[in-house]
C-alpha cells in the first residue's frame, strides 16, 4: 500500500529582478507625472495621489463622495457616461494621508479619460441637490460599517494606537456627515484639491512620453496654489491592559494586537518584513500553522505591516471561535514570544526570504499592480528603484538581524491588544492571561 | 470607439488519462500561473452532505501522496509563490501565482493531490473547525451574512442541488467522514474530470514535456455523467424575508431565470449585458433612477449568477439584482420601480449611445480581469472545461460588443413580477 514518495522538483535558476522603466516629468504647475508601458492588454490603469493630511475627516469623506457628482456643465451621470464611452471609470477615496482618485479606461482613451479627469479637479461643483444625495447615502453605510465586527475591531485598535493623533479616529461619525455642506466642500476643495506635490501615475498600453504629453495637455490648466501640511509623527505604542469591547452575542471574537514597526527605508526593515513572515505574515508562518492548522481555532490569522505617511505599525488579526479567545491569545503571545526571544530555523528564514523576494515579482507582474506599487511609493517619496534595493536588504538578511529584529520589533510585551467580543463569555479566561479593561462598544 | 480583443496564443491537448490541458504563454513578465479546475461544486454534494464540496476543497490541502501535511503551502510559498482554491457551484478551482522558475514545482505539487490527497480522520476533525470559523466570519458573526448567495436560491430553487445551502449546515459538516472523502474524490476527482490551464513565462515544448512527466502517471478515470440540474421558470411571483438580528438596514434581492449560458450563449449574452445596462455605474438605468433621483436605495448592483461569474456557470442560473435601502426605506416601491423601469427600456428602448458605452465598459472589464496571469489561466480552465471553447476568452469582448438594441429590449421585457424571486433583510440591528 506504501507508495515511494517521489522527489519535489528543484527550482529553475532565480532571474534577477528587473525593473520596468517609468518615465517621469514634474509639470509647471507642480505635478509629477509618472508612465510606464506595460502592453499587456490594450488598457490603461490611472492614479491620482493628493496630499490630504489633516483634511478634516468627515469633509475630506464628503469630498470623495461628491467630487464626481457634477460641474459647470457635466451633471453626475454625463461624467459617468462620457468616461463610460472610452470604457472608463473613476472613483475617488481618502485616508489621513492622501486623497486618491483611480480609475482605467481602454488605452485609446486615454485623452478623454484625462479631459474629464482636469475638467473635474478645476471645475467640480458640488451641487446641492447631489451633496445632499451622497450625505445621505455616506451615513447609511457608516452605519452599516459600525455593524461590521472587523470595522468596529479597528475603531477600538486605531484608538489603542494613535491616542491623539489624527490616524486614531479614521471614520467619521454620522452626526459630523450631516454637518457638511456644499459650502465646505467648495472651501476644502479650493484649499488642498491641487497639484502641488500631487503625484499622477499612468501605466499600461500607452508610450510613456506620449502619455505624459496628454497629461500636460489636459492637466496643465489645473492651478498650483497648494500648501504643504505635515502631520506628527505617530506617538509610540502603550502596551497596558487588553482593551476587551463588549459585543454580546458575538459568536467570535475579533483578536486584534499592534506591535512597533519601521518605515521601508529604514535599516531594520527588511529584516523586520522577514520576521513578521515567520511569524504569521503568510500562510507557511509559525502563527498560521499552530491556530489554523494544528488547533483549528481560526480561518484567516493575518499579521501585517501598515505604512502610513507619520509613522508604520505591525498589526496582527484573527477572528477567532468565542470558547477559545482565551487559548488563540495564549498561542499568539506564545507565537510572538518565541520568535522574540529564540532565533528562527534556517529553513524557516529561507522560506521567507524566496517568498518576499517572489511576491515582489508578481507585485510587477500587472498593469494594476505596477499602478499601484508606483503610486503608493510615491507618496513616500519612493520610485521603483527602491524595490531593487530592498530585494538586495532582503538578500543580505541573517538569522542573527532577523532574531535582533524579532525582539525588538515582535516582543509581546510592546503589544497593545483589543478583543472585541462577547465579554460575558471571554472576559474571565481572557482576565486569567492578561491584565483588562472592559468597555462597551463605541 | 472601437473594442479592442486579446490575442492569447492558446495550445490545447488531452493526456492519454483524460486530463485536458491549456496553455498561453506570454514572456512579458517573469511569472507562471497554474489552475486546476474540478467539474464539481456544490451542486453535486449529496444529500445530508451540504458543505461537503467546500469542506473537501479544504482536504485537498492537507497532504498528498508524496507530500506531508503543511507542505503544499511550503513549497508554493518557499517559491515566491501564492495560492488558493475556492468552491462554486459548478466548479471547484486550485490555482497559484509563482515566479517562472518555479512552473515544475507547482506542476509536481498539482498532480501529486490529483493522484491522492491524504484523507485522514484528524486532518478532517481540524478542517470542519477551519470551515466552521470560515462560515462564522462570512456569514453568522456579520450583518447580510450570506445575502443573497446563499439566502435566494432557496427562494428560487425547489430541487436540492440547486437549493441548498453551499456552506453547509454545521450539523452536515459534523457529520462528514473520511470515507465521504473517499468517495468524493474517487468520483468526481478523477483526471476526466479535470483541466490544467497554465499561463505566463515558459516555452510550449517544454511545459508540454513537464505536464507529461508530472501527470502522465495520474491514474486515467473518466469524468462521471453529470446529471441536468434543470428545473422549470417561475410561473408566480415568490417571496420571502429574514430578520438579520445584525443588520442595520433594509435590503433586498431579486432574481429572474436567465437562458442557458453554455447551451445558448447567444440568447444568454444580452442578459449579461442587459446586468450591467441597468446597474454599471452612476449613468446605468437603476442607478440614475433609485440612487440618484428617487433616492430610494444608498446601492443598486446587478450581476448574473449567484456568486457573479457570468462565465463560470451552467443552467439554471439568473440576474441578480440587489439593493440596499435607507433606514425605514420601503422595499415594494423599490420593486415596483425596478419593474417599471425593466418594462421603460422593454417599451421605449435604449437611449442613443447607451448600449454603446456600456459595452466599452464591459470590454475593459474583461480584459482587465485577463491581465493577471492567475485570472487568464482560470477563465481559460473554465472555458475548456464548460464549453470546450478556451479560445473564447479572445472573443468575449466582440461577442458582447455584437448585442443589439433589440436583445437588450427583449431581456428586459422578461424581467417580470411573475419570474420574480425575491428576499428581503429586515433589520434587527438598527440602533
Amino acid at each position: 500500500m506504501t507508495t515511494p514518495l517521489r522527489t519535489v522538483p528543484a527550482l529553475g535558476p532565480n532571474r534577477a529582478l528587473k525593473l520596468p522603466k517609468a518615465v517621469e516629468r514634474t509639470l509647471d504647475n507642480g505635478l509629477t507625472v509618472i508612465a510606464l508601458r506595460r502592453s499587456s492588454v490594450p488598457l490603461v490603469e490611472v492614479r491620482l495621489r493628493i496630499p490630504f493630511a489633516k483634511a478634516q475627516l468627515a469633509r475630506s469623506a464628503m469630498l470623495t463622495q461628491t467630487v464626481l457628482s457634477g460641474t459647470s456643465t457635466m451633471s453626475t451621470v454625463d461624467i459617468a457616461a462620457e468616461l463610460q464611452k472610452v470604457g472608463g471609470g473613476l472613483s475617488a477615496g481618502a485616508d489621513p494621508d492622501r486623497m486618491l482618485i483611480s480609475g482605467n479606461s481602454l488605452a485609446a482613451g486615454l485623452d478623454r479619460l484625462l479631459d474629464i479627469l482636469a475638467e473635474v479637479l478645476t471645475d467640480a461643483a458640488y451641487p446641492a441637490g447631489e451633496v445632499s444625495t451622497e450625505r445621505a447615502r455616506l451615513v447609511d453605510r457608516i452605519r452599516v460599517a459600525q455593524s461590521q465586527p472587523s470595522h468596529m475591531a479597528r475603531v477600538a485598535l486605531l484608538k489603542r494606537m494613535y491616542g491623539r493623533h489624527p490616524y486614531a479616529v479614521q471614520t467619521p461619525t454620522p452626526e459630523q456627515v450631516e454637518a457638511v455642506g456644499a459650502g465646505a466642500l467648495r472651501t476644502l476643495h479650493n484649499d488642498r484639491v491641487h497639484p502641488a506635490g500631487a503625484t499622477l501615475v499612468l501605466v499600461g498600453d500607452v508610450n510613456p512620453d506620449k502619455a505624459i504629453a496628454a497629461a500636460e495637455r489636459a492637466l496643465i490648466k489645473w492651478d498650483g496654489d497648494g500648501y504643504e501640511v505635515e502631520l506628527p509623527p505617530t506617538p509610540e505604542l502603550k502596551p497596558g491592559p487588553l482593551t476587551l469591547v463588549d459585543r454580546p452575542g458575538a459568536v467570535q471574537s475579533s483578536l486584534r494586537m499592534a506591535l512597533p514597526a519601521v518605515h521601508r527605508q529604514h535599516p531594520d526593515h527588511a529584516a523586520l518584513q522577514l520576521a513578521n513572515l515567520v511569524f504569521g505574515g503568510y500562510f507557511s508562518s509559525r502563527w498560521v500553522e499552530n491556530i489554523r492548522e494544528d488547533k483549528g481555532y481560526t480561518y484567516g490569522p493575518h499579521s501585517l505591516i501598515e505604512h502610513a505617511v507619520a509613522g508604520s505599525s505591525l498589526v496582527l488579526a484573527a477572528e477567532v471561535a468565542t470558547e477559545v479567545t482565551a487559548p488563540a491569545l495564549l498561542e499568539t503571545l506564545y507565537e510572538l514570544g518565541r520568535l522574540a526571544s529564540l532565533p528562527p530555523k534556517d529553513e524557516e528564514l529561507e522560506q521567507a526570504r524566496q517568498y518576499a523576494l517572489g511576491t515582489l515579482q508578481l507585485g510587477m507582474s500587472t498593469q494594476a499592480g505596477l499602478a499601484g506599487l508606483l503610486s503608493t511609493y510615491a507618496g513616500f517619496g519612493l520610485r521603483l528603484d527602491y524595490l531593487a534595493e530592498h530585494a538586495a536588504k532582503l538578500a543580505k538578511a541573517t538569522r542573527e538581524t532577523v532574531a535582533a529584529a524579532a525582539a525588538e520589533y515582535l516582543a509581546p510585551a510592546k503589544a497593545a491588544t483589543v478583543v472585541l467580543g462577547d465579554a460575558e463569555r471571554v472576559e474571565r479566561s481572557l482576565a486569567a492571561l492578561t491584565p483588562l479593561t472592559t468597555v462597551e462598544a463605541a | 470607439m472601437r473594442i479592442p480583443a486579446s490575442k492569447y496564443p492558446i495550445e490545447r491537448f488531452t493526456l492519454a488519462n483524460g486530463l485536458r490541458v491549456v496553455l498561453t504563454p506570454d514572456r512579458s513578465a517573469p511569472v507562471v500561473g497554474v489552475a486546476v479546475i474540478y467539474d464539481v461544486g456544490i451542486r453535486s454534494e449529496p444529500e445530508g452532505r451540504t458543505g461537503f464540496a467546500h469542506l473537501f476543497e479544504h482536504l485537498m490541502f492537507q497532504g498528498s501522496e508524496s507530500l506531508e501535511k503543511l507542505a503544499h503551502f511550503r513549497y508554493v510559498q518557499g517559491s515566491g509563490g501564492t495560492f488558493n482554491g475556492s468552491t462554486h457551484f459548478d466548479y471547484t478551482d486550485y490555482f497559484e501565482t509563482l515566479p517562472a522558475n518555479a512552473l515544475e514545482r507547482a506542476l509536481f505539487l498539482e498532480a501529486d493531490r490529483m493522484r491522492r490527497p491524504r484523507l485522514t480522520e484528524e486532518n478532517l476533525i481540524n478542517q470542519v473547525d477551519v470551515v466552521k470559523e470560515e462560515i462564522r466570519v462570512n456569514v453568522l458573526n456579520r450583518p447580510y451574512g450570506g445575502f443573497p448567495w446563499l439566502r435566494l436560491p432557496p427562494v428560487m430553487f425547489d430541487t436540492f442541488p440547486n437549493a441548498h445551502d453551499g456552506y453547509g449546515s454545521f450539523g452536515d459538516l459534523d457529520s462528514a467522514t473520511v470515507p465521504d472523502a473517499a468517495d468524493f474524490f474517487e468520483k468526481y476527482y478523477a483526471s476526466g474530470n479535470a483541466v490544467l490551464a497554465v499561463a505566463g513565462d515558459f516555452d510550449v515544448a517544454t511545459a508540454t514535456a513537464l505536464i507529461e512527466k508530472h501527470f502522465g502517471d495520474v491514474p486515467a478515470r473518466p469524468a462521471p455523467s453529470r446529471p441536468g440540474f434543470g428545473e422549470a421558470d417561475l410561473t408566480a411571483e415568490r417571496r420571502e424575508a429574514f430578520e438579520d438580528r445584525l443588520a442595520p438596514l433594509p435590503a433586498v434581492a431579486s432574481a429572474w431565470r436567465v437562458p442557458d449560458p453554455i447551451g445558448d450563449l447567444a440568447a444568454y449574452l444580452p442578459y449579461v449585458v442587459l446586468a450591467e445596462v441597468l446597474t454599471d455605474g452612476d449613468a446605468s438605468r437603476l442607478v440614475e433612477r433609485l440612487v440618484l433621483r428617487d433616492r430610494i436605495v444608498t446601492s443598486v448592483g446587478g450581476y448574473i449568477g449567484f456568486m457573479g461569474e457570468p462565465f463560470a456557470v451552467r443552467d439554471p442560473t439568473a440576474l441578480i439584482l440587489q439593493a440596499h435601502l435607507p433606514p425605514g426605506g420601503d422595499v415594494e416601491k423599490v420593486l415596483r420601480t425596478i419593474e417599471e423601469e425593466a418594462a421603460r427600456i422593454a417599451a421605449d428602448g435604449l437611449a442613443e449611445g447607451e448600449l454603446a458605452r456600456t459595452q466599452a465598459r464591459m470590454a475593459t472589464h474583461l480584459l482587465r480581469d485577463t491581465d493577471a496571469v492567475l485570472g487568464r489561466a482560470l477563465q481559460m480552465a473554465l472555458l475548456e472545461q464548460q464549453r470546450g471553447e478556451p479560445d473564447l476568452i479572445n472573443h468575449l469582448p466582440r461577442l458582447i460588443g455584437e448585442v443589439t438594441d433589440e436583445q437588450i429590449v427583449n431581456a428586459a421585457a422578461t424581467l417580470v413580477p411573475a419570474r420574480r424571486a425575491t428576499i428581503e433583510v429586515i433589520p434587527g440591528g438598527a440602533k
